[in-house]
This record gives C-alpha cells, sequence and structure tokens, in this order.
C-alpha cells in the first residue's frame, strides 16, 4: 500500500501529511489530526454524521480518500466558530434547543452552512431538501430547520 | 457577561452540554485517545440462524501478521444477563441467529482484525430454527435453551423450562367470560409488528483495557455504565471494585445502549492482551442486528363495551419475539403484560403475556419498553368500538380512560394523572371534528387519535445517588452516576441543584464523563426514571448541602436557620438583614470571633433516593397493591394526507400532549415531544427483514429508512398538562419514551379516517396503502 504525502488546508491551516492510499479524508481528520468533531456514523455515505466542507462543498469524508483532498481545503465543525465566536448556526442551534445528543450535530451544522452559503434566504423547502443527507434520530428535524431560518434572517451562516 | 439566572425550576435555560455539542469537542467514546498501544477487534459472527458449533479452528488467524489474540467461547465459562442469566459470552455449542458471536479476534488494526476474522474456520450442524413468536411458542417447536431451567432468574420472572418461553405473565381481573354478552359491542383482531433497529446515529463502541494488576477499565457508549459494572464483573468473575466503567457522551441510545450488549466482548478480548487497550466498534450492518433491536410482536386481541360506551372485558395474548437471548427482554414482556389494557379502566382483563426465544437477533429495551407494541392494536379497536356503537373516538377515551385513583389492572391505585387533559388539548390543537379539505382531488385528508400510558419498567428498587459539592468560588459541582444521552438530564439536574441552593443556574456544572470510579450509584440511564429518581437524589443532596450551609451562618451569627435563606449566591437573614456570601465560605468555613479558631469547612452534600413500595405481583393472577412506581400518560392527534395515486402518506400535523407533573425545563421537554413524535411516526414505517434462514435483507441506512427533514411533519403542536407527582422532584415525572408509544396508531387512525382502511400490521408502506385502495 502507498503512502502519499499531500498538503491540505484544514480550517484555514496549512499541512503536510503522509496518508496511505486507503485511508479517508474522515480517517485523516480524526486519527491524523485528532480533529474528532467529525463523526462516523456509517462510513458508507449513508447518515451524513461525516461532512465537512471541500472547497466550499458539503461531501461526506468517509467516502472520500484523503489523497484526493490534496491540495483543497477542507472545513470541519471545529472551523466554524471563530476565536470562540460561534457563528450565527451554531448560536441559533443553541437557542432552539436543536441539538440533542449532538452526534449528528457536526454534520448538520456543515451541510446547513454550505446552504446558507449558497442560498442565503432558503426556504423551508430548501432547508428541508439541503439537510436531507443528514439523519438524526432525536430532534425531529423540525428545530434544526427552524435555526437555520433564524440564522438566515441573522445574515447568514 | 451573560445573564445569570436566579431559581431555574421550571424555565427554559440553555442546554448545559449545548456549546460541545455545536462547536465538536464534546468527546463520545470513539473520540478518546488511547496512543500507540490501542489494539482492535472484530468478532466472526455466525452466519447460521440455529446450529450447532462442532469445531473452531483460529490456527490460521492466528497466523496473520499483526493478530494479538483470538478468543471463542471455550475461553469462557459463564454466561451473563440483567434479569435472565441466559447469554454466553461467546456463542459455546450452539449459535441461535444469525450473528451471534462465536469468536473475537484482537490485531494490531481494525483491517488485520477483519481479515484475521474471516480465516477463522467454524465447523457448524444447522439445527432447524424458528422466527415466528407463536410458533416458537408450541411444544413441539426446536428448542433454543434446553438449559433454561438452570439459568439464574429474577424472582419476578418466570421461564418455563422445557419450552422456548422465557416469561410468561398472566393478568386476571374480574370475570372475562361472564362480561361478554353484556357487550353491545366487540371487536377481536390480530396485530403484528415486526423487529425494528434503535439506529442510534452514532453505533455502540467499546474500549476495554486489563491490565497486568487485574485492574480493568472499559471506555463505553453506554446507558448504563454501574449495570454494565455489575454484569460484567459477575460474568467474568472481576470484583467490582477492579472494574471501572468509563462513559462519555452517548451519541442516542433509545434503550439500545442499555444493560450489556456487545461491550463484554471487549472486555473479554483484552483479557488475552493484557496491558493493551482494545477497542471494539459495530458496524452499521453490526448496529442493526449484532447489538439489540425492538422485540417483533404478534397481538391477539379481543375487547367489547356495552352501548353508552363503557368498557367491559378485554382478553388479550402478546407473543413476543425475543430472539436468541431475552436477559433484558422478559421484563419487557412482564410490563406489557401488567399494562395490557393501555390507558383504559376495564373491569374484566384476561391477560397472558410471553417472551418467546426465536431464532432471530436479541430482543431488548427501547424506547417504550413495550408499551409502542401493545398501544398498536389496542388504540385501533378503541377507535373501532366507538364506531361500531356511534361514539366520538375522541369522546370515547375520555370516558374510559384511567382517571386518578382508579384501580388498574393490577389492583394498584392510579396515582395523580390528567389524560382527559391531555385529550383536550390534542382535539383542540388538531381542530377535532373538523374535516377539512385536502390539498388536492387525488388526496384524501383524515385525522386520528390515540392515547397512552407507561410506568418506568425495572426492579422495585433500582437505586440513585447524587453528590454537590462547592468550589472556592461558589460555583457548583453536581455529581451524578445517570448519563447524558441528548434527552438533557445534565441540564435538568444542574436547573434543580441551583434552585435548591440559591446559586445562579450558570454556577452550576455536571461531572462528567459518569466514571464509576468517582460518580455515585445510578441504576440505569432508562424508564424515563431520570429526571424523577436522580433528580429526587440531587434534590436531597443539594438540600443537605443548602442546611450545612444555613447551620454554620446561623450559629455565626447567633440566628435561627428558620429565618436564613439563599439568594443568588448569598446568604442572607430575613431577620437581622445581614448578608454572608457563599463564595467565602463554602471552602474555607467561618472564622470565630475575633479569629478564634474557624468553623465549617468544605461543603458537600449527599442524596440519594430509592422507591421503596413497590411489590411483587401474584403469579398467578397479576395482582398485587402496587405493580409500578407511576405512570405517565398523554394523548396525540394526526393530522394527514393520503395520495391515493401513489399511496403516499403526508402526516401535516402531530399535535401532542403529556402530564410530566411539572415541566422543570419546559422547552427540553417540548424537544422531547417532537423528537418522540418523529420517531414514532418514523417507526410505523421501518421493518428489520429477514429471508426465510434468518439473513437479514435490510441492515443499512438505504434499505432500513429512517425519517429524514423531508419526511418530518409541517407542524408538530406540543403541550404540556402538570398534575404533580406525589414523590416527584417538583412533582415532575418522566416523559422521554413516551413521546413515541401511541403515534403509530394515531396515524393509522387517521389514515381509516381518511381511506376507510384498516392495517393491523406494520410497516405501513405507500406501497401496502396504494395496493388496498386498488
Ligand atoms: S459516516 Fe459518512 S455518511 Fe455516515
Ligand atoms: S441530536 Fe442525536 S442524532 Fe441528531
Amino acid at each position: 500500500m502507498g503512502i502519499h504525502s499531500i498538503t491540505v488546508t484544514v480550517n484555514g491551516a496549512k499541512e503536510r501529511l503522509d496518508v496511505p492510499s486507503n485511508m479517508t479524508l474522515l480517517q485523516m481528520l480524526r486519527d491524523k489530526l485528532g480533529l474528532t468533531g467529525t463523526k462516523n456514523g456509517c462510513s458508507a455515505g449513508e447518515c451524513g454524521a461525516c461532512t465537512v466542507l471541500v472547497d466550499g462543498e458539503p461531501v461526506n469524508s468517509c467516502l472520500m480518500l484523503a489523497v484526493e483532498a490534496d491540495g483543497r481545503q477542507v472545513t470541519t465543525v471545529e472551523g466554524l466558530a471563530h476565536d470562540g465566536q460561534l457563528s450565527a448556526l451554531q448560536e441559533a442551534i443553541i437557542e432552539h434547543n436543536a441539538v440533542q445528543c449532538g452526534f449528528c450535530t457536526p454534520g448538520m451544522l456543515i451541510s446547513a452552512h454550505a446552504l446558507l452559503e449558497r442560498a442565503p434566504r432558503p426556504t423551508e423547502q430548501q432547508i428541508r431538501e439541503a439537510l436531507v443527507g443528514n439523519l438524526c434520530r432525536c430532534t425531529g428535524y423540525l428545530r434544526i430547520i427552524e435555526a437555520v431560518q433564524t440564522a438566515a434572517k441573522k445574515g447568514g451562516a | 457577561m451573560a445573564e445569570l439566572t436566579s431559581n431555574p425550576v421550571g424555565k427554559n435555560t440553555p442546554r448545559v452540554d449545548a456549546y460541545e455539542k455545536v462547536t465538536g469537542t464534546a468527546i463520545f467514546t470513539d473520540d478518546l485517545p488511547f496512543g500507540p498501544g490501542l489494539y482492535y477487534g472484530r468478532l466472526v459472527r455466525s452466519p447460521h440462524a440455529h446450529a450447532l458449533i462442532k469445531s473452531i479452528d483460529i490456527s490460521k488467524a492466528l497466523e496473520v501478521p499483526g493478530v494479538k489474540a483470538v478468543v471463542t467461547g471455550q475461553d469462557f465459562d459463564t454466561r451473563i444477563g440483567l434479569y435472565l442469566v441466559d447469554r454466553p459470552v461467546f456463542a459455546k455449542d450452539r449459535v441461535r441467529y444469525v450473528g451471534d458471536p462465536v469468536a473475537g479476534v484482537v490485531a494490531t488494526s481494525e483491517d488485520i482484525a477483519e481479515e484475521a476474522a474471516k480465516l477463522v474456520e467454524v465447523e457448524y450442524e444447522e439445527l432447524p430454527a424458528v422466527f415466528d413468536p407463536v410458533e416458537a411458542a408450541q411444544p413441539d417447536a426446536p428448542l433454543l435453551h434446553p438449559d433454561l431451567g438452570e439459568y439464574k432468574v429474577a424472582n419476578f420472572i418466570f421461564p418455563e423450562p422445557g419450552t422456548n418461553i422465557s416469561e410468561h405473565f398472566r393478568l386476571r381481573k374480574g370475570d372475562v367470560e361472564a362480561a361478554w354478552p353484556r357487550c353491545a359491542a366487540i371487536v377481536e383482531d390480530t396485530f403484528r409488528l415486526p423487529h425494528i433497529q434503535h439506529v442510534p446515529l452514532e453505533p455502540h463502541v467499546a474500549v476495554a483495557l486489563w491490565e497486568p494488576s487485574n485492574q480493568v477499565t472499559l471506555w463505553t457508549s453506554s446507558q448504563s455504565p454501574f449495570a454494565q459494572r455489575d454484569l460484567i464483573a459477575q460474568s467474568m468473575g472481576i470484583p467490582h471494585g477492579n472494574l471501572r466503567v468509563i462513559s462519555p457522551y452517548v451519541g442516542g441510545g433509545f434503550g439500545g445502549k442499555a444493560g450489556v450488549s456487545m461491550e463484554v466482548y471487549a472486555v473479554a478480548m483484552a483479557r488475552a492482551v493484557k496491558g493493551h487497550p482494545v477497542k471494539l466498534r459495530m458496524t452499521r450492518e453490526e448496529e442493526f442486528i449484532g447489538t439489540t433491536v425492538r422485540q417483533a410482536l404478534v397481538a391477539h386481541t379481543k375487547i367489547g363495551c356495552d352501548a353508552e360506551g363503557n368498557l367491559l372485558a378485554m382478553e388479550t395474548e402478546y407473543y413476543f419475539s425475543g430472539g436468541a437471548y431475552n436477559d433484558y427482554g422478559v421484563n419487557i414482556v412482564r410490563a406489557a403484560g401488567y399494562s395490557c389494557t393501555g390507558p383504559y379502566y376495564i373491569p374484566n382483563v384476561k391477560g397472558d403475556s410471553y417472551c418467546v426465544y426465536t431464532n432471530m437477533p436479541i430482543g431488548s429495551a427501547m424506547r417504550g419498553f413495550g408499551m409502542p407494541e401493545i398501544h398498536w392494536g389496542i388504540e385501533q379497536i378503541m377507535d373501532q368500538l366507538a364506531e361500531k356503537i356511534g361514539m366520538d373516538p375522541a369522546e370515547f377515551r375520555r370516558r374510559n380512560c384511567v382517571k386518578t385513583g382508579d384501580i388498574i389492572l393490577t389492583g394498584m391505585k392510579m396515582p395523580a394523572i390528567d389524560l382527559v387533559a391531555c385529550i383536550d388539548k390534542v382535539t383542540k390543537a388538531i381542530n377535532w371534528g373538523k374535516k377539512e379539505p385536502p390539498s388536492a382531488p387525488h388526496k384524501k385528508r383524515g385525522k386520528g387519535i390515540a392515547i397512552m400510558w407507561k410506568a418506568p419498567a425495572m426492579p422495585p428498587n433500582p437505586g440513585s445517588s447524587a453528590i454537590v459539592r462547592f468550589n472556592e468560588d461558589a460555583t457548583v459541582n453536581v455529581e451524578i452516576g445517570a448519563q447524558e444521552l441528548g434527552q438533557g438530564a445534565f441540564t435538568v439536574v444542574a436547573q434543580m441543584a441551583a434552585e435548591v441552593l440559591g446559586v445562579p443556574y450558570e454556577w452550576v456544572r455536571v461531572s462528567a464523563p459518569v466514571d464509576t470510579k468517582y460518580s455515585p450509584y445510578e441504576w440505569q440511564t432508562v424508564a424515563s426514571r431520570i429526571t424523577w429518581s436522580t433528580g429526587n437524589a440531587v434534590k436531597a443532596a443539594a438540600e443537605d448541602a443548602r442546611q450545612q450551609i444555613l447551620a454554620l451562618v446561623a450559629k455565626h451569627w447567633n440566628e435561627d436557620p428558620a429565618n436564613l435563606d439563599i439568594k443568588d449566591g448569598i446568604v442572607i437573614s430575613y431577620k437581622s438583614e445581614r448578608e454572608q456570601p457563599l463564595k467565602d465560605m463554602v471552602i474555607y468555613g467561618l472564622p470565630n470571633e475575633n479569629f478564634e479558631g474557624w468553623k465549617g469547612g468544605p461543603i458537600v452534600g449527599h442524596g440519594k433516593f430509592m422507591p421503596t413500595y413497590v411489590t411483587n405481583l401474584d403469579f398467578e393472577t397479576g395482582q398485587g397493591p402496587r405493580a409500578v412506581v407511576h405512570y405517565t400518560v398523554g394523548a396525540q392527534a394526526v393530522d394527514l394526507e393520503v395520495d391515493t395515486e401513489t399511496g403516499q402518506v403526508e402526516i401535516l400535523k402531530i399535535a401532542s400532549a403529556y402530564d410530566v407533573g411539572k415541566a422543570i425545563n419546559p422547552d427540553l421537554v417540548l424537544a422531547q415531544i417532537e423528537g418522540g413524535a418523529v420517531h414514532g411516526m418514523s417507526s410505523a414505517f421501518e421493518a428489520l427483514k429477514f429471508d426465510e434462514r434468518g439473513r437479514p435483507l435490510n441492515p443499512n441506512l438505504v434499505d432500513y429508512r429512517i425519517a429524514t427533514a423531508a419526511d418530518a411533519p409541517r407542524e408538530i403542536h406540543g403541550d404540556i398538562v402538570e398534575t404533580p407527582l406525589e414523590d416527584g422532584p417538583w412533582g415532575a415525572r418522566g416523559v422521554g419514551e413516551h413521546v413515541m408509544v401511541q403515534t403509530a396508531p394515531a396515524i393509522a387512525n387517521a389514515i381509516y379516517n381518511a381511506i376507510g382502511v384498516r392495517f393491523n400490521d406494520l410497516p405501513l408502506s405507500a406501497e401496502k396503502i396504494f395496493m388496498a385502495l386498488q
């Protein structure tokens, strides 16, 4: 199995890493960089818990190889707050009690973040569609949808 | 600086765990670092539903570079189990379901362990298998546990050795035979529910370290760190004091992480590689078939009422498919037995509830614990009875539902609740009785209602304890052994402690993770019992600390403690109007006059709670003075549309009301109500499917669909009723499970209202509904 040297920008910081060819981006983030905020719920692209942004697009990091991230920008849940200041979305999730066990939350935040970047004033239907790949067994989704609406009203992601 | 919240009980204080959870810093078991010495485990599982193990050859697996150990049933002599000790650590002489673990491989990586697991050679001799609980209960059915009579069992569980029946609960009240002729309407039918799975977003994961000194540590995503310590210690012969269970945040439990499931395998594998932690995590496929599932049910139920709509008699048989091992499942079936009528007063009842071994995945606790299963049939029959005698189904329920002080089916007096108020709230919220137009000509619209009850199902004496201790600045640490699963337990106990101590909510921290070495004892985070039971312990601990503080300051001021109070962290005297900030005294005490010595010292409060009044029930009749601690009740109403061209159901609105006694944090109660309604809705469309040899067909999230953001109803309206519970903290009782119990039958009743077709069997599906419309 080959080892590849890659350069990837994670949450704004440039990293140089040696990764095996079969290592997923999710494994790289969690095991190599200690960014355990991104979760593994299925390893199969079916739950959305591992969603991260790659060059601004939400992807299931369990399905992407680390080598494919070479030269690209990755944003994880750890990169949403800046200097301890939560993003509008993170604040809205707290305000709406739209988090319970919290295992889906990182992926959910990332998908919602990508939506608001793309469509700052999304309709309810657009929000539902943007989050359809992010399963949540606890909240029933409505509070998450409301939180996204609140964040949108406050000016975005 | 954020605002401070005084007297937080009853207020919507923010969750204590929210910041960590939205920033990705909340730690779950799989996030813990263990360094390069960490090994990984994989399980070798049976491909057969029922077979004898003739031989196991591990030699090829052991030759794989990186493999450190392979363990099998031959390495362990004992069994494990909560109420019925029926599960070997690894299958020894026989496998009883597809997925039954026969061996565990430990290696330096998950990939190597996986590869080596395929090289473990097991020779089986297949046996006839049985999958249906009614068939399995017959005398000539293939027997799964010939040794049933030798298993250790709790004194309120009654297995029938020589059969597959692991529990038979009998309820006998009045005389049903004499009552049938007096009935003006009788409905008798059979209802079936399939196996479903909890589908927590976080799969099960456990890491075990067996040190050369024989100290054992288990890190696990668990609702039951203490029960796991107890059961694993007993099974593996570890002194309780040598086994430490540490459980960080749980990424969803819903009962699936209660008791012991896969955690014991991690410990068993760690014993073979002392000094190295071993991590075992379930794949999503294993989560479906190799942890636990909700038991399938076949219910034969007959209920009758008189012409005025008074229920007169009920006769029911519940056959639960307990799966291969029923160590926890037996108590679900007992609960279904002693609550077999659902939330109704019925004078004559004959109920038989059976837990039956089948060659299926292990049935165990799932949100609702038997109640969603039995309410599915009961709540549809109630609608049919109401229709037969020409009464509105909501009115029929108001008339017959349990009320405070009723002598219910077990002979127990019903503690204070107000189910009628719940019915009133949901009928109002859904515009009950008002026929509303569908959104398109090919759609039909309907409304349905269903009500529920559920008691915490547990041994008579499960205990809780708590410690409250101050820090130098008068911030407070609350220590509990109860777990935060997302339901908000940590937030609620922080509110309670702050309320009693007279400090702002923001000053309270909850010590986490739960660690059996340091956390005070808690039976398990199950049965919707934490707000009530742990809440009582926390309240007692805070009262203990408060007494110590008031006694000390009263002595210091030479006043009567009865004149003192604590407000926003300051002890005040209503008499002398003096003030003493807590921060100057809760650790260092107070000086005597002229500093001639000191009094007091670090303030630590202790509290405990254990119900002491629950009695066993008569074996023949299920009668006894106090079957359970209490019941929580609630109602739901559903407004939906059925697309007649596709059979698709769209849930427009769910109205949901529960009597929680006292909402310690109303918005968290509403969050449970909403999440539960969607969980309940989703459960009506879920089913694990198996082929004719018991092999799972859909153990993944594509073929086993759970509700997504696109499926959630347009609106969920929650209402809270507060009839105080006598021994609840501030009157509170639990609601975490109840919120999904009756959603499926409420949907079925609404579908009937829309299209005039009844469905006795779950799951519902668009295809099934479409076919029924043809
Ligand atoms: S872990 Fe990647 S989609 Fe589930
Ligand atoms: S909060 Fe638990 S899965 Fe979404």
